[in-house]
């Protein structure tokens, strides 16, 4: 017994032997888990902040030209009088606060959130990996990425303010909107979208190499979860769609620092002068090299949270997912489709309508890719005795919100419909659907579903329950009286809610395109909503800081009964990750099969002794 | 902790990880790159044929010479044999010759630096040629007396300058144009450095890439392409001098990262391959 004792003892010591410091261990860390953690922390951060900037927008769409309440003062002082006058923002500020949300919530938020936190923290350990294959590149990764968010962010300090194009940042508007200042925020926007292409460069390249490279003895490309499918083609998405638009930053850096007229065409008059440039060039190929980015961007923003809906459903229902090769090729299909669809984003400027009917016809052919997958995990409910637990309430209105949010979006693939619905809040209400009760809550799911793994307790579930029920209402109050006043022809981008064009286009005098009272009123609804979403994020946030000290700990490696690899580590897992290095046996999702001890099988179990005979006679 | 096949190929996928990494990083190059070749031919069919430069079409071809095609030429020449000798450097290396190597990558690096030293030659004869539009509609090609670089009009104003001596570059369009009315002499008449008032003047812009959307794709490609060949360089000569310690302590995984650096740089010679008849010749 002391014997052992010691030999553990010795066995301890030399595992240990290469303990890291502090700042190598925390900060500048090559372990995939807390580059994941770093990735995941600094993304929620990111995301809150863009959060705000919608609630100042919502404010000064429900009550325009009135000072936002207690963040005033703080407006006035930080973007000067000309943008934020007596607090009240203007409308170049909004431009800019609606610019940033959108890029914030897309290039440093949502992504980083799904595939650099989830898609480090748990690809490597389900596919039985030790890190990834590249963990030096996986830390540069991170710490590029963070730095084109304060570049980013630095932007809000130029002297006119952070960039304001929208976040598609079309040209020519997005290259003269301010003439007068070389490093504008435009400029910034630019260089951090470098920087930011960069990162997720990296990550790609890292990912599908590890996933390629480093699968368990046994894992073979069926047995893979399906989270993981997921992820190796979101990363195929950043690899080959990002490129693109760095080419297009570059281009438009070039218009702004070296006056070249890539995207200026000629006889451009700016403020009554003509602009002194070159000219001949084309405003189009931007949005061409945008949108090539842009439509994968949003399979991008969808696929890892299916992925972690997927893992969640199968583990609660405790059954195997219906369909999953299916579900396999629906997602190779959809990520070979999402590259040939960015111009239905492009219908109204005119490129012709045989292009249009082209890019129609492949919209339709990608939502049956993506109905195939809900399809399966709708299937997949059927029969199961459903834990409803934190993750899966999130699972399932993902599901619902998602489906909401894909159905809605199929009349703005029409070129006919979208002549109507173009740039109206109907878009906004439709993508919000799809990211924000959409991803948003699988990526909720995924932090709910890991978070035991990751610091061996469980988060608190009644506050879960709370932020759960709290966020489903307030999400829908959001997003769906935008449909209505979307219909109603409210055009997106108007700073102060459409009173203006309301104003001047009375219904009464028989202007059909006008907006009625009740359809203006419903701002305030809505931004009181959006007030009380907020709010209902502070359970989330403090069960999230309160849980990793004061929850309750897991007494098992594998709390959910889950059959991946991910649960078969120590709890948290080491650097290194496994104690034992895994041997796969079996497909990703044995539940409840007859004949075995419990309802779980997991991927490594060791085969039954009747199963291994029969094994070795065939 | 060790990663696994970091050196050694993984038996299913024949690859050790990095080949796997670069092969994809290579992938998104070609989409990087890929974006600028089609951004070039959209714009190039897309340009606008009432906006003629005079002198200079509104998309320029071979024909009108605005580029040094010899200069290319041998560029090309340099950049193909700095590919064979990437090769040739990790071949020797497998053949556990390492003098060899080091003889072989010590040209791929000679040839890297001389296309960039005859890049730059190009570069600085853009910069200071001249593209001069007078406001009665005529307009010249040349070069300031005495030589100076990155000169516009709007520059020039600006120091109060009220008179630029110019030398016309001999036109080869408007001398034929001349001998077909039988007055040849005039087109080489004004051979000698003219001086010409501010006043007179429209646009006056130097060979860069504000000049024409022609010249603006091109410097962006071959800067970008220029970049490329400098990181590759920088690798290259890294593993050629302090990185060939590794060779002592682990050929294999040496070698490994030659190949590596050779596939990047075979790609940098491909995507060059391309740019000179896209951009000199057609």
């Amino acid at each position: 017994m002391a014997h052992q004792a010691a030999h553990s003892h010795e066995a301890h010591e030399a595992h240990h032997h290469e303990e890291l410091g502090f700042w190598r261990k925390y900060i500048f860390s090559t372990d995939h888990k807390i580059i994941g953690i770093q990735y995941g922390l600094t993304a929620l951060v990111f995301m809150l902040l863009g959060f705000f900037l919608m609630l100042a927008m919502r404010w000064q769409i429900a009550y325009p030209g009135k000072a936002v309440p207690i963040v005033g003062a703080f407006f006035q002082t930080v973007f000067g009088t000309d943008l934020a006058q007596g607090g009240i923002i203007s409308p170049d500020l909004y431009n800019s606060f609606g610019a940033m949300h959108g890029t914030i919530m897309v290039f440093l938020a949502v992504v980083p959130l799904a595939f650099g936190a989830f898609g480090n923290y748990v690809t490597p350990l389900q596919i039985g990996a030790p890190d990834m294959a590249f963990p030096r590149l996986n830390m540069a990764s991170y710490w590029i990425f963070l730095l084109s968010g304060l570049i980013m962010f630095a932007s809000f300090f130029t002297p006119a303010g952070a960039a304001k194009s929208g976040w598609t940042s079309y040209s020519p508007l997005a290259s003269v909107n301010d003439l007068n200042h070389q490093w504008n925020g435009q400029t910034f926007w630019l260089i951090g979208m470098v920087f930011n292409i960069t990162a997720s460069l990296l990550g790609a390249v890292n990912f599908i190499t590890t996933i390629i490279q480093l699968r368990a003895k046994g894992m073979t490309w069926m047995r893979l979860p399906f989270f993981t499918w997921a992820q190796f083609v979101t990363a195929f998405l950043l690899l080959l769609a990002f490129p693109p638009l760095e080419a297009a930053s570059v281009l438009q850096l070039m218009d702004n620092f070296f006056h070249t007229s890539f995207f200026l065409p000629s006889g451009l008059v700016v403020s009554g002068n003509p602009l002194d440039v070159s000219g001949g060039g084309s405003p189009l190929l931007w949005q061409h090299l945008f949108w090539f980015l842009g439509h994968p961007e949003v399979y991008v923003l969808i696929l890892p949270a299916i992925g972690i809906v997927t893992e969640i459903v199968a583990n609660n229902t405790r059954k195997p997912i219906w369909g999953y090769r299916s579900m396999v090729y629906a997602v190779l299909g959809i990520g070979f489709l999402s590259f040939i669809v960015w111009a239905h984003h492009m219908y109204l400027t005119g490129m012709g309508t045989k292009i249009s009917t082209f890019f129609q016809t492949t919209t339709m052919m990608i939502s049956i890719p993506s109905v195939i997958i809900l399809t399966c995990l709708f299937i997949s409910l059927w029969g199961g005795s459903i834990r409803f637990n934190v993750p899966m309430h999130f699972a399932l209105a993902f599901m619902v919100m998602f489906g909401i949010g894909g159905l809605t979006g199929l009349p703005l693939g029409f070129n006919a419909s979208d002549i109507q619905l173009h740039d109206t809040y109907y878009i906004i209400a439709h993508f919000h659907y799809v990211v924000a009760p959409g991803t948003i809550f699988g990526l909720f799911a995924g932090i709910y579903h890991w978070y035991p793994k990751m610091t061996g307790r469980q988060m608190n579930v009644f506050w879960g329950k709370t932020h759960f029920w709290l966020s489903f209402i307030f999400m829908n109050a959001i997003f769906a009286p935008m449909f209505l006043q979307g219909l109603a022809g409210m055009h997106r981008r108007m700073s102060d809610g459409g009173a203006t064009y309301a104003a001047a286009n009375p219904v009464n005098q028989g202007f059909p395109d006008a907006l009625s009272e009740g359809i203006i009123k419903l701002n305030e609804h809505i931004s009181w909503a959006a007030v009380c979403l907020a709010i209902a994020q502070i359970p989330f946030i403090l069960n999230l800081v309160i849980s990793m000290r004061k929850g309750e700990k897991i007494t098992s490696d594998n709390p959910w009964d889950a059959t991946t690899l991910e649960w078969a580590t120590p709890t948290p897992p080491p650097h290194g990750n496994f104690a034992v290095v895994p041997t796969v046996v079996r497909g990703p999702y044995e539940y409840s099969v007859p004949g075995a001890k419990t309802d779980f099988t997991p991927q490594n179990a060791p085969l039954s002794p009747e199963r291994e005979s029969k094994k070795s006679h065939a | 902790m060790d990663i696994p096949y970091t050196t050694k190929p993984r038996p299913d996928t024949g690859l050790y990880n990095a080949k796997v990494g670069i092969w994809l990083f290579l992938a998104s190059e070609i989409m990087l790159f890929g974006a600028l070749f089609s951004s070039y031919i959209l714009l190039r069919v897309g340009a606008d044929p009432k906006l003629v430069w005079p002198a200079l079409a509104a998309w320029p071809s071979h024909s009108d010479g605005l580029l040094n095609v010899p200069m290319g030429a041998i560029n090309t020449l340099v950049l193909i044999v700095s590919s064979v000798t990437v090769v040739m450097a990790w071949a020797s290396l497998k053949m556990k010759n390492f003098n060899k190597f080091f003889m072989y990558q010590g040209i791929t690096v000679a040839c890297a630096i001389l296309f960039c030293g005859i890049k730059s030659a190009e570069y600085a004869a853009k910069f200071s040629h001249y593209h001069l539009v007078l406001k009665d509609g005529t307009a010249f090609t040349g070069h300031l007396e005495p030589k100076q670089y990155f000169m516009t009009d709007r520059k020039l104003r600006q120091a109060k300058v009220e008179e630029i001596t110019f030398l016309k570059d001999p036109q080869k369009g408007h001398a034929e144009a001349s001998a077909e009315h039988g007055s040849g002499d005039e087109a080489h008449a004004s051979h000698e450095p003219e001086k010409i008032k501010m006043s007179d003047i429209k646009r006056l812009t130097f060979w860069g890439p504000q000049q024409s959307t022609y010249f603006a794709i091109y410097f962006t490609m071959t800067g970008l392409h220029a970049l490329h060949v400098v990181g590759g360089a920088l690798v290259i000569g890294y593993l050629w001098l302090p990185g060939s310690r590794m060779w002592k302590t682990n050929p294999e995984r040496f070698t490994n990262r030659v190949e590596v650096c050779g596939l990047f740089w075979h790609f940098v010679d491909l995507v060059w391959i391309f740019l000179f008849p896209v951009l000199y010749l057609l």
